[in-house]
């Protein structure tokens, strides 16, 4: 029986490395870019004033399917949420004591914490400039936020503040899109702010305004879940 | 550029590998878990290295970062269900 497992294993194990040495033994390079990805790179500079061309494709191009992106974090987040609430502890009860974080993590966190908050504002500020964006930033925020909840799991942030942050960078940046629609080029369209210096801060139109909105959106789901696993009770 | 790029990518293959298998084999829980989020972080040094910068911090945030963090976060609240 368990000859026959192990074997069963092994042949799915090499029909697999199979199917890799396929894809990589016919891999050729290739010797210029596809239709799109040449369209991209000859005119994302003129027509979106980003300099980050990834950014530009993510949030302007391709903004519903970012939307879509964001929708998916959102109903997980939420259904995390809903289904820990039946389990909440009781205010002072939760992850009390047991598991002290000792010295060096609590020292360790009270110096990184916030250098971690302010990095990932950086990088979601600056993904129209940089690598990086509203996803990275927020998940640099939410590890921020879980370092914080390690060194002192007794700490609470405010549900109400989460929540409303994430409601308000949702609604805002849908809002943000129907404008696109209504005064520029369609739904989510960034040019509705000047395209400003590129390469500057203050440039291609609503990318930065979008990214911050993601990046506090997406830091806000991930800390409330986050916090949720934190805060259920300990199964008697 | 070519000739340290692919010795350069070789080694953190294997670097990949052998952190995976060290994630499987090990006996301690708390070795497999950071083994596996050191899988992630030289996957983030791979995608850098083919010019992806996007993708490496996408994968260094969320799959060394915070699934790591998850991982002992939960594996905490095991040890201290398994006390009581």
């Amino acid at each position: 029986m368990n000859l026959a497992r192990n074997t069963i294993v092994v042949v799915l194990l090499a029909l697999l490395g199979m199917a890799f040495y396929t894809l990589f033994a016919g891999y050729v390079p290739d010797e210029s870019l596809n239709i799109s990805a040449l369209y991209y790179a000859e005119n994302t500079a003129a027509e979106t004033g980003a300099q980050n061309v990834v950014a530009a494709i993510i949030v302007t191009y391709r903004g519903l399917d970012t939307l879509g992106e964001v929708t998916v974090l959102f109903l997980t987040a939420a259904i995390v949420g809903l289904v820990l609430a039946e389990s909440r502890a009781p205010k002072k009860a939760a992850g009390h004591g047991i598991l002290p974080p000792g010295e060096l993590l609590t020292t360790g966190a009270r110096l990184l914490v916030p250098m971690i908050l302010l990095f990932g504002a950086y990088v979601f500020i600056n993904g129209h400039l940089t690598p990086g964006g509203g996803f990275q930033g927020g998940a640099i925020l939410a590890s921020g936020a879980i370092l914080m909840l390690l060194a002192d799991p007794g700490k609470r942030f405010s549900h109400g503040l989460i929540s409303r942050i994430e409601s308000i960078s949702g609604l805002a940046y849908v809002v943000i899109g129907v404008i696109g629609a209504i005064w520029a080029g369609g739904f989510l369209d960034n040019a509705i702010l000047p395209l400003g210096t590129f390469g500057s801060l203050a440039s291609a139109g609503a990318i930065p305004l979008i990214y911050a909105l993601i990046g506090l959106k997406v830091g806000a789901e991930f800390s409330s879940m986050l916090q949720s696993f934190e805060e259920t009770e300990d199964a008697a | 550029m070519n000739m340290l790029l692919i010795p350069m990518a070789l080694v953190l293959a294997v670097a990949m590998i052998g952190s995976a298998a060290l994630a499987l084999f090990t006996s301690t829980r708390i070795t497999a878990v950071l083994a596996s989020g050191l899988v992630s972080l030289f996957a983030s040094v791979l995608f850098l290295l083919l010019a992806a910068p996007d993708v490496a911090m996408t994968e260094a945030a969320i799959g060394s970062g915070l699934t790591t963090f998850l991982f002992v976060f939960v594996l905490s609240r095991i040890r201290r269900e398994s006390d009581q």
